[in-house]
């Protein structure tokens, strides 16, 4: 069995996702062949044949012309599994493959077995097993669901060229916001979700952050919604975090919520819904109505 | 100039989810269905189009599925479609991706959309592959994960959702189509005049059979609750002795309380 990984640059720098898709295939026990589209001065650590694009020439988002590249490497290699992160990059270029291929695309794939793949659905409830009914299958991973694995040497590069431009243009990045919290260095993350209701409940979130000595955290609805600012935003689009007391006050556990908080030392989740996948991470689920039970319980530890 | 976009009807998502019969998809029995979220953001988006380009524009909302996703059809001509397409499919969940896809462009090909909207992905199924599947099928031009989004003479000047709260900016020539994130716009809710206006606006019903040519590229084979991890204490009952409870495991199991 023969993997191409599709790993990922921005900004200059190899993104260490990257050795995620190692960590696949490694589960896979598949044969590896690494493509990028980078730099030759940011190689991966990997000693096994690297498909190299110059990211200056072909540049670092412009679809049209990655998907050229990446079929170059198909028929170099013909490899049974092309994979992808599900990323930003990795959910945009990966159909463009698989139309081009004819493949069957499977999607944020969580686990590999026999030929089957694990993906999540309706929210993270629910999984589906999928199997590929085609030659060549498009995968794109999940976002930390496998492990980093960084084998170490240097590669043997293939270099690969293709010219062409599209009808799209990359300009440019916007750097994120600035922050005017830091979640990353709070001790204590009090978050609310869309489970709170409405916007004016939001200092009652807040006034169990500062009961606690916490910051006020928040999911990707409520800062959509406009009740809170997106600096307070944890999550794959906001920030990582990993305090020592996360409190997810009515947050479902969206995948893209999770990933950016489940290395938590300890999670406490609020939630109506005994069934939301936020359980799945939780280290204690409080099954209440978060409009009761925060109040109550700030009001306990200002005693 | 000719907009068209694409929506799912999908159950509301805090509902409790049951395997069907062939144990492949939910069971649809007591579930609530309504628009996708991401799809209000793209109706909201081709309706501003739709707006600013005024008379000799004509926006069309498509959808794929049972007769019950008339209603979130309906939903879109009162946000300020013109016009609707219904692909009648009681067996759409059945289908894959591809095959989803498939149907748009066979329905779009000799159109002339100059832009194709969709959301960034489902809210049950979440593969993100339908939108940019139906641009490479129509070989138009096509961007994803869509934050911002300004047209002007012919160029699309889109903002993509990178990681980490990063944008990029990138520019498109139509036809193109784009894929919407949540937070794109604020979609609106529907007046009672519009709603009343789009009763009286036209819903071309089309048979599947008509439009769909191909055949799956992968099979569902189980769709199932996760694996429960254990580990984790679910705590139910009278608030105020949950709030003991908590407090002692807190005290018990992190450094935090004192």
């Amino acid at each position: 069995m023969k993997t191409l990984l599709i790993g990922e640059y921005r900004d200059g720098k190899l993104l260490e996702s990257t050795y995620e898709l190692l960590g696949f295939a490694d589960q896979l026990g598949a044969e590896t062949a690494l493509l990028l589209v980078g730099s030759e001065s940011q190689l991966p650590e990997y000693s096994g044949t690297l498909y190299l694009a110059d990211a200056a020439t072909c540049g670092e988002y412009n679809p049209n012309l990655h998907k050229k590249l990446v079929l170059d490497a198909v028929q170099q290699e013909n490899p049974d599994y092309i994979v992808f992160l599900h990323s930003s990059y990795g959910w945009d270029l990966a159909p463009r493959v698989a139309a081009s291929l004819k493949a069957a695309q499977i999607s944020e794939v969580i686990a590999a077995s026999d030929g089957s793949f694990e993906v999540g659905c309706c929210n993270a409830k629910m999984r589906r097993s999928v199997k590929p009914a085609t030659g060549k299958t498009v995968i794109t991973i999940q976002a930390g669901a496998f492990p980093v694995l960084q084998p170490g040497g240097s590669p043997t590069i293939k270099k690969l060229t293709a010219t062409g431009s599209g009808s799209l243009e990359f300009v440019g990045y916007e750097p994120a916001e600035k922050k005017d919290v830091d979640l990353a260095k709070a001790e204590i993350i009090v978050s609310a979700g869309r489970g709170i209701g409405k916007k004016d409940n939001v200092p009652v979130i807040r006034a169990l952050a500062t009961a606690l000595g916490g910051e006020l955290g928040a999911s990707r609805p409520v800062v959509d919604a406009g009740w809170v600012e997106h600096s307070h935003q944890v999550g794959t689009t906001g920030q990582t975090v990993s305090p020592k007391l996360y409190v997810a006050c009515g947050i479902s556990g969206a995948i893209q919520h999770l990933a950016g908080m489940k290395k938590s030392d300890f999670i406490l989740a609020i939630n109506k819904d005994k069934d939301a996948p936020i359980g799945e991470v939780a280290d204690v689920l409080v099954v209440a109505d978060v409009m009761q039970f925060v109040p109550a319980l700030t009001a306990k530890l200002a005693k | 100039m000719k907009l068209l976009v694409c929506i799912k009807q999908v159950p509301d998502l805090e509902s409790r989810f049951k395997p069907n019969s062939e144990g492949v998809w939910y069971n649809e029995t007591d579930l609530a269905f309504r628009m996708n979220e991401y799809d209000e953001y793209a109706v909201e988006q081709a309706v501003q189009l739709r707006e600013k380009m005024g008379d000799g524009c004509e926006l069309t909302v498509l959808s794929i599925g049972p007769d019950r996703v008339v209603e979130a059809i309906k939903k879109s001509l009162a946000m300020g479609c013109d016009n609707a397409v219904h692909v009648q499919d009681s067996a759409a969940s059945s289908k894959d991706p591809w095959q989803i896809a498939s149907i748009i462009s066979a329905y779009a090909k000799d159109k002339g959309f100059d832009v194709i909207f969709t959301g960034m992905q489902s809210q049950d199924r979440g593969s993100a592959q339908v939108g940019v599947t139906v641009a490479e099928q129509l070989g138009i031009a096509c961007t994803t994960t869509v934050v911002g989004f300004v047209y002007d003479n012919g160029t699309i000047t889109a903002r993509r959702e990178l990681e980490g709260g990063i944008k990029a900016a990138v520019k498109l020539n139509t036809p193109a189509l784009v894929t919407c994130q949540l937070g794109l716009n604020i979609p609106r809710y529907p007046t009672l005049p519009n709603i009343m206006k789009a009763k009286k606006k036209e819903i071309v019903a089309i048979p599947v059979a008509d439009l769909l040519n191909e055949a799956p590229l992968a099979a569902t084979t189980s769709f199932h609750p996760p694996a429960k991890k254990g580990g984790g204490i679910v705590l139910e009952g009278d608030v105020g002795e949950l709030v003991d409870k908590v407090i002692a495991i807190l005290k018990d199991k992190t450094a935090v309380l004192r």
